[in-house]
Formats: structure tokens, C-alpha cells, sequence
């Protein structure tokens, strides 16, 4: 398990040194901006905490030359993501689509930013009740005599 | 006592969940492949450059595909395992020489022997990317009618080919 690991992260860190400079900004800077946006919400399989936009591994580079191609006959930037999607299933999405599976990855942190102040909300209410109890005739009295400036022997 | 449970069941909980996290391999991203038709490919033979071979070749037969280079070094650590399953007879194995030199490839092949039917040559690793590869090697078992049944991200292991492999083949002849 460890192995193949660490010669992912040896390759990793070997790539860049290895790999020429990315290609020169293709004749058409739209084109080039277009890919490199897109290729920023994708994540590269290599190097699974890159974008594909940031790395040098090989099939890095290969993806971002389709994604390339793809974009120069004119496909729309969703056409281009399905492409990918349909060969590595939406592990590429840095954003996954909402769906029975990913509801959890979605809204989980917002219900347990709920829980949480549900949880606060509970306790500063059980405190402040513990600080204000409520008062014995006899005090009630004393604290009447005591505003009224009658000081009782 | 009871003030600390909750805390504590909730670190234990945690701990839990983040060891089974530990344990998960995360090169192992499920396939969409899997139950789809095999993407067609036409790609030269590695031995026989003028010779070509596509998936279509072995409609109606249960074969396997391995993704193999001669720079992976984990597929150097797969390889007996994948003559061993040749051997067997079980199944024919076609390989996919990804993104590797010819000359590199026919090398491998005759210094650590050839496991396979025949190996088709992807240089520019076209193919791979269709087949979703991205962690050499990989392997596929793909039934008769063309559907790829399995995907392995990785090296075989010998308990790999023996639960998973050779079973689901067996099963997929008898259909």
C-alpha cells in the first residue's frame, strides 16, 4: 500500500525537473485562457492534489493538449468536462455535481455548522437561566423595603 | 464521568472514521468504464508495426487487457503474475504498451518474457486516455459481447487474479 504511494509522490516531485517548460502559449491566447481556466476545476490523477493546470506530469500534459483539441473543434467548456468525466468519472471535478452519493459532501458541513449552533443556542440559554434564579418571597420583600429606603432592624 | 462520554464518543468516533481513511487507497477512483462498452480503438501491433488490432478483433471471447510500459516499474513487479495467469490458459491477455519506445518494449519483452497474445502500441497515449488510464498498470476484463466487466488501478497481485480475476472470467465464459 505504502509503496506505490511513495513512487507516486517520487514521481511527483521528479516530473517537473524532467518535463519541459509548458508548452508555449498556443498561437491563440483566448484559446489558451479558456483551457487554462477549465483546466483549474480539473484535478490531474497523477498528482490528486493538483489541478490539472498546475501539473507537469505527462498525462497532465496529455489532457490539457485534448482539452485543447477538443476546444479548438468547438466544443463548449461542458462538452470538453463530459469528455472527461465519461473516462475518469467525476473524481476530475474539483466541484462534483450534486447527486444522491455527494448530498453528504454538500450540505455536511452546514449541518454540522447547524448542530452546532443549536448546541451553543442550548447552552447559553441553560446558563443564563442557572444565573438569574428566581427570587423567595422573603427576598422579594427585603429587596421592596430596601428600595423604598426603609433599612429593617 | 457522564460530563466526558460524549467527548470521548465523539473522539473515538473520529478516530475510527479517520483510520478506515487512513486505509483507503486513493489511487483507487471507481471507473465509469465499468459496464460500458469498451472504447474503440485501431492501434498498430507492437511487434508487427504494419499489423493492426482493435477490441472489435475479440468479440464473443472473455479477454483481458493490461496496460504495461517498460518505464513503469510496478508493472517489472506485476509481471510474474501476469505470466503466471497466461500460463493458466484461463485467459488470453492483450497488452496495451503505453506511452513507451518500441524498441524499449520488444527489450522488456524478450528479457522478462512475453505474457501476452500480442501487445498493441499507444505512443502518444491516446488509447490510454480513452480507457481512462492514469496509474500504469492497469487492467481490464472485457466480456464477449465487448463491455469492460472489471478494471484493476495498479499492479496484480496474485490474490487479485486468483478472487477477482479468474472468477468473474470463468463466470463471464459461461455466459
Amino acid at each position: 500500500m505504502l509503496r506505490p504511494l511513495a513512487l507516486l509522490l517520487l514521481a511527483c516531485l521528479a516530473a517537473p525537473a524532467a518535463s519541459k517548460e509548458a508548452a508555449p502559449a498556443a498561437a491563440d491566447p483566448v484559446l489558451e485562457k479558456r483551457v487554462m481556466a477549465l483546466a483549474e476545476e480539473l484535478r490531474c490523477l497523477v498528482c490528486q492534489n493538483q489541478t490539472l493546470a498546475d501539473s507537469n506530469a505527462p498525462l497532465a500534459e496529455d489532457l490539457r493538449n485534448q482539452v485543447r483539441e477538443k476546444m479548438r473543434q468547438g466544443k463548449s467548456d461542458a462538452e470538453v468536462v463530459e469528455f472527461l468525466v465519461e473516462r475518469y468519472g467525476d473524481f476530475v471535478l474539483y466541484r462534483p455535481p450534486l447527486k444522491a452519493t455527494t448530498v453528504l459532501l454538500w450540505f455536511g458541513p452546514m449541518l454540522l455548522l447547524a448542530v452546532g449552533f443549536v448546541v451553543l443556542l442550548r447552552r447559553v440559554r441553560r446558563r443564563r437561566q442557572a444565573e438569574a434564579p428566581g427570587m423567595s418571597d422573603a427576598e422579594r420583600k427585603r429587596a421592596a423595603e430596601l428600595l423604598a429606603g426603609s433599612e429593617p432592624r | 464521568m457522564t460530563r466526558f462520554a460524549i467527548p470521548i464518543a465523539i473522539f473515538v468516533a473520529l478516530l475510527v472514521l479517520l483510520g478506515i481513511g487512513l486505509k483507503l487507497d486513493p489511487r483507487e477512483v471507481p471507473s465509469p468504464l465499468i459496464g460500458k462498452p469498451a472504447p474503440h480503438f485501431e492501434l498498430p501491433e507492437l511487434h508487427r508495426a504494419a499489423k493492426t488490432f482493435s477490441e472489435r478483433d475479440m468479440r464473443g471471447k472473455v479477454w483481458v487487457l493490461n496496460v504495461w510500459a517498460s518505464w513503469c516499474v510496478s508493472c517489472r513487479e506485476e509481471h510474474p503474475v501476469l505470466l503466471d495467469l497466461a500460463a493458466s490458459g484461463e485467459v488470453p491477455i492483450y497488452g496495451l504498451n503505453y506511452k513507451d519506445r518500441r524498441e524499449d518494449g520488444l527489450a522488456w519483452l524478450k528479457g522478462m518474457g512475453d505474457p501476452y497474445k500480442l501487445s498493441i502500441f499507444d505512443l502518444d497515449g491516446r488509447v490510454g486516455i480513452d480507457y481512462g488510464v492514469y496509474g500504469v498498470p492497469e487492467t481490464y476484463v472485457i466480456d464477449k459481447a465487448g463491455v469492460i466487466r472489471y478494471k484493476r488501478i495498479g499492479p496484480l497481485t496474485p490474490e487479485i487474479v486468483k478472487e477477482k480475476v479468474l472468477p468473474l472470467v470463468r463466470e463471464l465464459g459461461r455466459a
